[in-house]
This record gives structure tokens, C-alpha cells and sequence, in this order.
């Protein structure tokens, strides 16, 4: 082997490492400044260290990212707004194809409403307000930061993305519905039939696939509009209302961080350290 | 060696052809499933496994209860086994074979079966027990066969077999415990969430396994006098016994857990399995049945095979013992584990499940499969026994 040769393969596998080495750097300080405290985690953080963040768990199948698109859910102003909610589920349904048949056992949702002792069973259900006892409350994926739906998949269909939320791949499912055993909030559906039979196949939105039997899907927190810019389909839906705010939990900065400064709000099931990215007011 | 299972006598095709039967229905309704959907059984959103994910679980404990002949023989060096280890063995091929095709019907999308071996993801528990399942079936087909195939030339078995056998010993052990990791790891699922799953699992499973070959080997000794000797079946009786009394244990452990610590979350379940559970006035009690069968059932099995008349002296009562263990078992992991761990729902809703007719002849073509596979087993591993004897 010629010097030159030599000396070229020693520089190119140095700088090869230094780049592997380098990105791993830069991962570190860009989960490192991501405020962990935005998890909004049941955790004890009294017991580390002061401001610290606290990056350590059991084995986690999502890494973190940069990006955490999040919700806030005023049940305040839905309850204000008679009709808003089921507007919400309305353009969700229709945006997304999903079908509708009379029966519970073939039932497929996204967005839906429950009472309130439904969606938040870790919360004392004795003498409720009024505003409780009568008004539901509106659920949808948690799209949480630790899904155990996507530690259970066995062939990543159902995956974090870059942003944050919890996608479904539906060409790579198989239809296992572990996913649905493993999520603790009950937002996921199969296609038990074909679900082009509960469709009004001349109304529907042919931007957006119909999805075949057999496979699992859920709310996505419209991935395929908030990449192209687009606020998802409940929030538009919701108007100037502030009914739902959406953002970035990672944004130290941003409406959403700011309104959870100065509200108090909750989340479903946060003793099971899903981190989920959806906080309610009810 | 294969052509052993094509001689027999008329109660053995006749025995064949009826598992046939069953076999050609379970595939028929399996090709209406197909072709509609899994909206064909009774599984729904709140309960998205039923039985064909229940039967799983049960078998691959049957499957790992066949290390309770292999162990003895190949670790203990005791010698008393040697007849029936080949028939822990093959209980183990049919076992497991049956838990893969219960994966199978019960996939959405069986075509993309695939997609696991090509998206390996070792965070997902699937995917570890798609491995030691799969590595638990070839293992005990190599050691089954090579085993046999040297017996039968009168040879002592070839010394590169041996690390594979005392390799399937933790394999058995695996396989029951990645199953129990299936469930047990599940956060929101109190009734899975439990420490004690695997052990429960591994218990049940040392005494329905064996449970089984005692049978098969009952039948064997009437129909094609087959003596596995009286001192083998009496130490896997034994076996059974401890086994069921273990996992009999873990079960009251589990009440005292939930009724003592009085968290609603940890009783809902086992109220809704053994007494019903009310909700909004209407009683919701379709597994009471069979959690009552299980109690009823393992106390009766115990008893038969505990007392020295019904143990020794009639081997009906024997076999009865034996069934009796294995039903109640089966009331216990095959019905109730799955089926119960899904009540309430994660929003609290209280939904029965019950299978369709079509659901549960697939159930039983499955099973019939896997009995024509033991029973095809069992013929040659008898016919080579025969072959030696002449």
C-alpha cells in the first residue's frame, strides 16, 4: 500500500469516528437542553439534584426528541360552547375516513367523549361539582413521551416521530393488537372488518387513506397536517375559541408552555410514567 | 422413521380421521375469517384478545411442562424416565405448534408475519417470544428426533446432541416466562401487573404438561401396550401434585394482595372472575363459571391423585386425576388470565366477552391439529419402542 493511500484511509477513518462521535455530542446537548421538566412527570423530582434534569428510567423504546407537539384541552370552554366538541369529532371523523358502524364491538375512534369519572379514574370521583357530573370530557391519544403501545410493537409500525407524536404505520402492522393491551388510556382501535364498509365511500376525504382490516389505528394528532404546517384537525376546529391549545412542550417559549405556567391542569394516569402530552382543565 | 405412523389399526385412523374432521371445519371457518376480517370472532376494542390468544398462553405452558420429563432423565440421571422423556419431547413439537397457530389466526394481517423478522425490535416482548418459541420447537424436534433415531439403531446417542438438550431446559423455562412478560409488563393491566406471573405460569405449566403425557400414556398402555413402568408415572404424579399445589398458592397470594391492600384497580378483576362485578346496576358475571370450575376442579384432581386407592389401584381414577388438573388449568390460563385481565377497560367500562361459533370451531380445529400431530408423534416414537422390542 502506497503512503498516500495509507495516510488517506487513517484520515478518513479518524474523521469517520470524529463525525459518529460528533453527532452523538450534539444529540446529547440538544436532549441535554430540552427541559425534562416538561414532561410534566409524576416523577419525585425533589430527589435529584437540583435543577437537574432527570433523564433516567427503565428501558425506554422511544428516544427523546426535540420536538414535543402537546395539547392543552380547556374542558372550560367546550362546556362554554355547547356543540364544539362534537364539531371537533366531526372533522376528525370525516379528515380521517373512519368508519362508523352500529355496533360497539366493530367501533372505531379517534376523538370521542366520556364522563369524566371514565377519563380521569386516578381522580377522587366523591360529591363532583356540577360541572363534572354533567359535562364529558373529550379523549384522544395521550400521544405520550414513554408510549408503552410503542415498547410493545413488535415491528415498529407503531413509532415516535420527530416531533413527538405517536404514529402508526398501517402497511407495516400485523395486527397483533399488543399495542392495545399495552395502552393504559384505551385510545386505540382495530379494523376488525373492512372498515370501507362503515363509509360513506361517495363522501370521503381523498386526501387521507382508508385504511384494510386487520390493522390498529388511533388518533395521530394529524401527523400528516402538522408536517406540512397545519394545525390538527380538533384545534382548527375549535377556532379562536382556545378550547385546545397546541404546541411545543419542548419550547420553552411557546403559547403552550406558557399557558401551562399559568394554569392548572392535569393528565390522565400520570402515576404511569407514560409522560403524556396532553393536559386538561376540567 | 416416518412411515411408522402410517401403519396402525382401525381405532387409530378412526381416531385420526375424527381430529381430521375438526381440522377441515376449523379451516373452513378459519378461511371465512380471512376473508371478513377478526370481526368474525367476539373480540372488540375493550377486549382485544380472546381465546385464541388465551389457548396460546395455556399451550406454551404445556409446552414448557415437558422439561418436567426432560430435566429428571438428562440432569438427575434418573433412569426411571427414560421410557417417557421422548414423550415430554413431542408433547412439546405439538404444544408449540398449536401456540403458533393461535399467533397465526389471530393476526390481522397474517401475511406480514414477516415484518417481525424483518423489523427485529427487542423492546417489544413479541419479539423475544417469537425467538424462544421458535428456538424451543427446533430444539426439541432435533433432540427428539436424533434421540429416537439412535435408540432405534440401538446406539448410544450421538455426544453433540447433549448440549442442545440441556439447552432446552432453560429454553422451556424461557418461553413460559417471555409469555408471562407479555402481560406482566403492561402498565394500566393491574390484574397482569404482577410480579408473580411468571412463577404462576411456570407452576401451572409443570403440572398441565405433565398432566398430559400421564393421559397419553394411559391410553397408550390400553391401546397399543405401551408400559411407560409404574414408578415413572408415580414421580410425575408427584410432580403434578406440587405443581398445582404451587400455583394454587400463588393464585391466594394474588387475593391477599388485592383484597388486603383494598386498591379498587387490584380487585376489580378478580371480583369480576370469581363473585361479578356491578356496574351501573347490572351484574357482569360470564367467567364466575369457570373461575369456580378451576377451584372446584383443582381441588377434585389433587384429591384423586393424592389418595392411595384412586392413586394406585385404578388407573382410571388416575387419568381422571390427571384430567382433572389439566381442565382446571386450563379454566385458569386458558379462559380466564386473558380474558379477565382486559375488565375493567382502561376508561372503566365493564364488556363481556363471548366467542362466536366460528371463533371457537377454529379453537378446536387448532387443537385437533395439534392432537393429530401428538398422536402421529407418539405412533412413531411407539413404533421404534416396538421395533427394539422384536
Amino acid at each position: 500500500m502506497d503512503k498516500k493511500r495509507r495516510e488517506f484511509l487513517k484520515i478518513a477513518g479518524i474523521s469517520t469516528l470524529a463525525g459518529l462521535g460528533g453527532t452523538a455530542v450534539i444529540d446529547r446537548l440538544a436532549t441535554g437542553a430540552s427541559p425534562a421538566r416538561a414532561r410534566a412527570a409524576y416523577e419525585i423530582n425533589s430527589l435529584s439534584p437540583a435543577g437537574q434534569p432527570k433523564e433516567k428510567g427503565p428501558a425506554k423504546a422511544a428516544a427523546k426528541t426535540s420536538q414535543r407537539l402537546g395539547l392543552v384541552i380547556d374542558m372550560r370552554k367546550f362546556n362554554a360552547n355547547p356543540g364544539l366538541a362534537e364539531k371537533c369529532i366531526k372533522t376528525c371523523d370525516f379528515l380521517h375516513n373512519i368508519p362508523h358502524f352500529n355496533n360497539k364491538k366493530d367501533e372505531v375512534k379517534w376523538v370521542w367523549l366520556t364522563g369524566y369519572e371514565n377519563a380521569f379514574q386516578e381522580h377522587s370521583h366523591y360529591y363532583r361539582n356540577e360541572t363534572l357530573e354533567k359535562n364529558q370530557v373529550l379523549l384522544l391519544c395521550n400521544q405520550c413521551d414513554d408510549p408503552p403501545c410503542v415498547r410493545a410493537c413488535p415491528t415498529k409500525a407503531t413509532f415516535k416521530a420527530k416531533n413527538g407524536i405517536v404514529a402508526q404505520d398501517y402497511h407495516r402492522c400485523i395486527g397483533c393488537r399488543f399495542c392495545m393491551a399495552a395502552c393504559p388510556y384505551g385510545s386505540r382501535s382495530f379494523n376488525w372488518r373492512d372498515p370501507r364498509g362503515g363509509l360513506d365511500m361517495k363522501h370521503i376525504n381523498p386526501e387521507y387513506p382508508t385504511r384494510m382490516r386487520g390493522v390498529v389505528e388511533k388518533c395521530t394528532m394529524c401527523v400528516e397536517r402538522v408536517g406540512i404546517g397545519k394545525l390538527p384537525a380538533c384545534v382548527e376546529a375549535t377556532g379562536d375559541t382556545k378550547a385546545m391549545i397546541f404546541g411545543d412542550l419542548n419550547d420553552a417559549n411557546s403559547e403552550i408552555r406558557k399557558f401551562l405556567k399559568e394554569n392548572y391542569t392535569i393528565q390522565r394516569k400520570p402515576s404511569l410514567g407514560t409522560h403524556p402530552s396532553v393536559f386538561y382543565i376540567v | 422413521m416416518f412411515e411408522k405412523a402410517l401403519k396402525g389399526n382401525n381405532y387409530y385412523w378412526i381416531w385420526l380421521a375424527f381430529l381430521g374432521t375438526f381440522m377441515a371445519i376449523g379451516a373452513f371457518c378459519y378461511v371465512r375469517q380471512y376473508h371478513y376480517g377478526l370481526g368474525l370472532t367476539g373480540m372488540s376494542r375493550d377486549v382485544s384478545w380472546g381465546i385464541y390468544i388465551a389457548q396460546f398462553t395455556y399451550l406454551v405452558g404445556v409446552a414448557a411442562g415437558g422439561v418436567m420429563l426432560v430435566l429428571p432423565f438428562y440432569i438427575h440421571d434418573y433412569k426411571v424416565f427414560g421410557k417417557i422423556t421422548i414423550l415430554g419431547e413431542f408433547l412439546a413439537i405439538a404444544a408449540l405448534l398449536m401456540c403458533l397457530t393461535f399467533i397465526m389466526v389471530d393476526l390481522g394481517q397474517p401475511l406480514r408475519v414477516m415484518n417481525v423478522i424483518l423489523h427485529p425490535t427487542p423492546h417489544s416482548m413479541l419479539f423475544w417470544d417469537m425467538c424462544v418459541l421458535n428456538g424451543y420447537l427446533f430444539l426439541n424436534i432435533l433432540c427428539g428426533w436424533v434421540i429416537l433415531t439412535a435408540e432405534r439403531k440401538q446406539v448410544a446417542p450421538p455426544k453433540w446432541i447433549y448440549p442442545f438438550v440441556y439447552l432446552s431446559i432453560p429454553f422451556a423455562i424461557s418461553i413460559h416466562t417471555v409469555t408471562a412478560m407479555l402481560y406482566c409488563g403492561l402498565p394500566g393491566r393491574h390484574f397482569w401487573l404482577s410480579a408473580i406471573i411468571a412463577p404462576r405460569f411456570l407452576a401451572s405449566a409443570f403440572a398441565a404438561g405433565p398432566a398430559l403425557v400421564v393421559m397419553a400414556a394411559l391410553v397408550m398402555k390400553r391401546v397399543a401396550n405401551f408400559d411407560p413402568g409404574k414408578k415413572a408415572i408415580d414421580k410425575v404424579v408427584t410432580i403434578i401434585i406440587y405443581a398445582t399445589l404451587v400455583n394454587a398458592f400463588f393464585v391466594l397470594l394474588e387475593f391477599f394482595v388485592a383484597f388486603y391492600s383494598n386498591i379498587p384497580g387490584e380487585k376489580h378483576a378478580l371480583e369480576y372472575l370469581y363473585f361479578g362485578l356491578v356496574e351501573h346496576g347490572h351484574m357482569y358475571n360470564n367467567l364466575v363459571p369457570f373461575s369456580w370450575a378451576f377451584v372446584v376442579f383443582c381441588i377434585v384432581g389433587v384429591t384423586l391423585l393424592s389418595l392411595p386407592y384412586t392413586r394406585h389401584k385404578n388407573e382410571f381414577w388416575l387419568g381422571a386425576g390427571c384430567f382433572s388438573i389439566f381442565i382446571a388449568l386450563w379454566f385458569d390460563k386458558g379462559v380466564d388470565f386473558v380474558l379477565g385481565g382486559f375488565v375493567p377497560s382502561p376508561l372503566g367500562a365493564v364488556v363481556q366477552y363471548y366467542p362466536t361459533l366460528n371463533e371457537i370451531m377454529i379453537t378446536i380445529g387448532v387443537w385437533s391439529m395439534g392432537f393429530f400431530i401428538l398422536t402421529v408423534l407418539y405412533k412413531i416414537a411407539l413404533g421404534v419402542e416396538r421395533e427394539i422390542e422384536a
